[in-house]
């Protein structure tokens, strides 16, 4: 038990120590490295949690898709960097009054909280235990079952997304050859050969 | 001393504040808003999976994973639009972007 607890605390501060380099850094490059370091970390939280599905979906998910396209973007953009960060202390006092409020307000709300004793009938899928299915295997019991709908809303939304990103960054060039697959093959010999008569010795 | 829920929701809680926080620093910069959203999901996630260990409820690990779709989407999309306005205006400044109006 004394390794959980090591565990969590080496994460969580890791966690919290990346995603401040991630709102201070100079670099946008290395703000988005210590983005995908907080999420591994978070990720490890999930493990502790016994989430482990939801915690390999984090690596490959945001790890392997969101942070790249993150730094595919950062560094395909040629912006002065710079020339953002300015009148940034100008916002410092007021950015940390409002975030050092909301956190004592969290707290307080974290640290005088209580379960109800009446919880645990309230639960529509208690976890099973491990001797009958492991994390991965009853999450997709109720996701396939009873939660189908929402899982199928997911997907549509991942493919409006997908559509929406594609519509806005597609663009056409002028003047670049593009196959038109159609027309070559509705071509026939009477559109495509010429027959001439060539008279001797004249050329065409 | 036993790791509790108030621990986790303790760490969501800096980590959402952080976020938060990172809005009012980089307000120019449109790419570390759009990450700091991105930590403020995921210390919501936080929160989700740590009510449904400790409660032993599993649906909140379902919305996680909903919340974890919303959030690969919202990235996507807005990162399209940022390299479509870099295109138009060459820049990415948030004062821009008021602009885009009428």
């Amino acid at each position: 038990m004394t390794l959980a607890i090591f565990f969590f605390y080496l994460l969580s501060a890791v966690l919290v120590a990346s995603a401040m380099m991630v709102i201070s850094s100079r670099n946008p490059v290395h703000s988005v490295l210590f983005l995908i370091l907080a999420f591994v970390n978070a990720a490890g939280l999930f493990v502790l949690l016994g989430a482990e599905f939801l915690a390999m979906i984090l690596i490959v998910v945001y790890v392997g898709a969101v942070a790249v396209l993150f730094l595919f973007v950062v560094m395909m953009l040629d912006v002065d960097f710079t020339e953002l960060r300015q009148g940034i202390l100008q916002y410092l006092p007021i950015g940390a009054l409002i975030g050092l409020v909301l956190l004592v307000e969290i707290l307080l709300v974290v640290g005088s909280w209580v379960v109800a004793p009446e919880v645990a009938a309230l639960r529509t899928t208690p976890t099973p235990t491990l001797a009958i299915a492991d994390n991965t295997a009853a999450l997709g019991r109720i996701l396939y079952t009873t939660y189908i709908y929402y899982f199928q809303a997911a997907g549509l939304v991942l493919l409006v997304a997908m559509v929406g990103a594609i519509v806005l960054t597609l663009r056409h060039k002028e003047g670049v050859k593009r196959q038109d697959v159609a027309a070559q093959i509705a071509r026939d010999p009477a559109t495509a050969i010429e027959v001439r008569k060539v008279p001797s010795r004249a050329g065409i | 001393m036993e790791i509790g829920l108030s621990h986790f929701l303790s760490v969501a809680a800096v980590l959402f504040t952080l976020g938060v926080f990172g809005i009012f620093l980089n307000r120019k910069n449109i790419i570390i808003i759009l990450m700091s959203v991105e930590l403020m999901l995921l210390a919501v996630n936080i929160n989700f999976v740590a009510f449904s260990a400790f409660l032993g409820d599993l649906v909140g690990q379902v919305f996680a994973l909903l919340v974890l779709t919303v959030a690969a989407a919202e990235a996507a999309i807005g990162l399209a639009i940022l390299v479509t306005f870099f295109r138009n205006r060459g820049s990415i400044a948030v004062e821009d972007v008021s602009q885009m109006k009428g």
